[in-house]
């Protein structure tokens, strides 16, 4: 009696997790393929080499979007990686306790809350308006503040789980505690910072509102980093995908494919590239 | 060589709560003096001062003296006093990032050694010190995880001996192992005498009984009683450590 009904509960929670997880793979993966559906048809060669057409106008490419993208997702990974993962290591090695750490890591957690675009304006008027530039410069570092409190508290988790044992062995060795971090608790802990890297990398290549104010866009090659509006994917999905031109929507979906592309190989090298190290 | 240890009025504390109340000891030199006593007595509080391991956790304090070899320990940088005394944990910890020969040499090599030549020189040493070379000759480029906790309790050992300490500390270094590879310790232990002052906690008294020449007694962060292990054993000054080796309490 009390065995089926356990029985019964047992198959009733089963069955409601089941569904539970359909549902939220069915968007997902009605997404993957809604894009792959209408992007892949306006992937061609012209598409990763040519330049967005003049408007409304068949043809061209967004290979200036393509390599903006790219560095863009350099310049913030630049910035924004070592900056998180010395302060994770302040957090962790140095200064773990104080009133100091425990602000750090409230403001942290508080900035992975803010809206993007905030952090986008903010950007701008510290520097657009300041160096009377949109730029690349602006665009990757707003997509750096973005990553920084992501790396932070990330690399911070690694960090703790590198257990004090192994810290301890190193000073009963005589060896500086300079040394005992980038020799002995960096190295055990870096397949997980990378991880985290990564996915903080992942995370960012899709923003769209802190570039709008910072990089701008752009239809042409950009010369200067400093000084030149640059073109990125999701900017240009988003001025094509509100465009009134069929040619252009069939654009945006085909950029849309190749960001996803980007993302998911960022995200499937985090994953793997760094699994195993063994021996 | 080893050198002497003198321990005078040793009082540590973690926080408030004070866990040595005024220890006086002498260590002599190329001896292997155990640390006995009851569970949360103080004995690994006690050796993690000498090598001022103490300190280095947040709220703790030391009061009092040790001098090695006719100089104050406080009155030395840490880190270097810390080449001169060296360490055993009870628990295995080779560093996971590192090879086996990458473990040996770590505290040679990352206190600015370079030359391969003389770090290979050293990793045999010290290995067939450890008596481990035999078993790990063929593949020192494995992770040291890669060993069993036997080994790896001896890589930790060699490792510290690479470094070339006077005194060496080990708290509970078989505390983990089987009964093989823990008279393997033992035997070694025996053997680096010659050349070490060691000063090893253990919670088995035969164990104490076959390998020190002195045994210290301690209780409730006191030290009740240190002598010759065989007076100790046989014939102890005080009831409380009586007590304590014909197992009434502890
Ligand atoms: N990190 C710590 N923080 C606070 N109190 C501690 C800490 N480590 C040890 N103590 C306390 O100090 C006292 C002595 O601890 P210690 O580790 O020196 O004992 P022990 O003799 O080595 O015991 P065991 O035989 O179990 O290893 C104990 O009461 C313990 O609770
Ligand atoms: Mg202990």
């Amino acid at each position: 009696m009390i065995n089926t009904r356990r029985n019964f509960v047992n198959k009733l929670m089963l069955g409601l997790f089941s569904v539970a997880t359909f549902v939220a793979l069915v968007p997902l993966f009605a997404l993957l393929g809604y894009v792959i559906k209408n992007g892949i048809t306006s992937l061609n060669l012209d598409f990763f080499t040519k330049l967005p057409a003049v408007m409304g106008m068949s043809g061209g490419g967004m290979a200036n979007a393509i390599a903006g993208t790219l560095i863009l997702i350099a310049i913030a990974s630049i910035i924004g990686i070592p900056i998180g993962i010395l302060v994770a290591i302040y957090l962790t090695e140095y200064d773990r306790y104080s009133w100091l750490s425990t602000t750090v890591r409230f403001t942290t957690d508080v900035l992975t809350g803010i809206p993007s675009i905030i952090i986008g304006i903010v950007v701008s008027m510290a520097i657009v308006a300041k160096t009377k530039h949109f730029s690349a410069f602006a665009g990757g570092v707003s997509l750096a503040v973005i990553m920084i409190p992501l790396v932070i508290r990330s690399t911070e988790e690694m960090l703790k789980l590198v257990p004090h044992a192994i810290r301890e062995a190193g000073y009963a060795l005589g060896i500086s505690q300079r040394r005992i971090i980038l020799n002995i608790v960096l190295p055990t802990a870096a397949k997980g910072i990378i991880t985290g890297a990564m996915l903080a990398v992942a995370r960012v290549s899709g923003e769209t509102a802190p570039l709008l104010f910072t990089a701008l866009g752009n239809q042409y090659w950009t010369h200067s980093l400093f000084k030149d509006p640059i073109a990125s994917l999701p900017v240009q999905i988003y001025t094509y995908a509100t465009s009134p031109y069929d040619e252009w929507h069939r654009q945006a979906w085909a950029g849309s494919l190749v960001l996803i592309a980007i993302i998911l190989c960022l995200n499937l090298i985090a994953r793997f590239a760094f699994r195993s190290r063994s021996n | 060589m080893g050198q002497s240890l003198s321990i005078r009025q040793l009082e540590a504390w973690y926080g408030t709560n004070q866990t040595l109340k005024g220890i006086n000891m002498e260590i002599a030199a190329n001896q292997v003096t155990a640390i006995i006593g009851p569970s949360g007595c103080g004995k690994s509080t006690f050796v993690r001062c000498i090598n001022r391991m103490h300190e280095t956790l947040p709220g703790s304090k030391v009061k009092g003296e040790i001098i090695l070899n006719g100089e104050s320990i406080y009155g030395q940088d840490p880190v270097s006093l810390r080449k001169t005394v060296g360490m055993v944990f009870q628990k295995p910890n080779p560093f996971p990032s590192m090879t086996i020969f990458e473990n040996v040499v770590a505290g040679v090599k990352l206190n600015g050694m370079r030359n391969r030549q003389n770090l290979q020189t050293i990793a045999e040493k010290s290995l067939r010190m450890a008596a481990l070379w035999d078993e790990v000759k063929d593949r020192l480029n494995y992770s040291g995880m890669s060993l069993s906790g036997g080994q790896q309790q001896r890589l930790c050992i060699a490792r510290a001996l690479a470094v070339e300490p006077s005194v060496l500390l080990m708290d509970e270094p078989a505390s983990a192992l089987d009964p093989i590879a823990t008279m393997r310790i033992e035997e070694l232990v025996g053997q680096l005498k010659s050349e070490y002052t060691i000063v090893i906690v253990t919670h088995n008294m035969q164990q104490a009984a076959r390998i020190a020449d002195t045994t210290a007694f301690f209780l409730n962060g006191e030290l009740v009683e240190h002598g010759p292990t065989s007076e100790i054993f046989t014939n102890p000054r005080d009831k409380r450590t009586e007590d304590y080796i014909t197992g009434r309490f502890g």
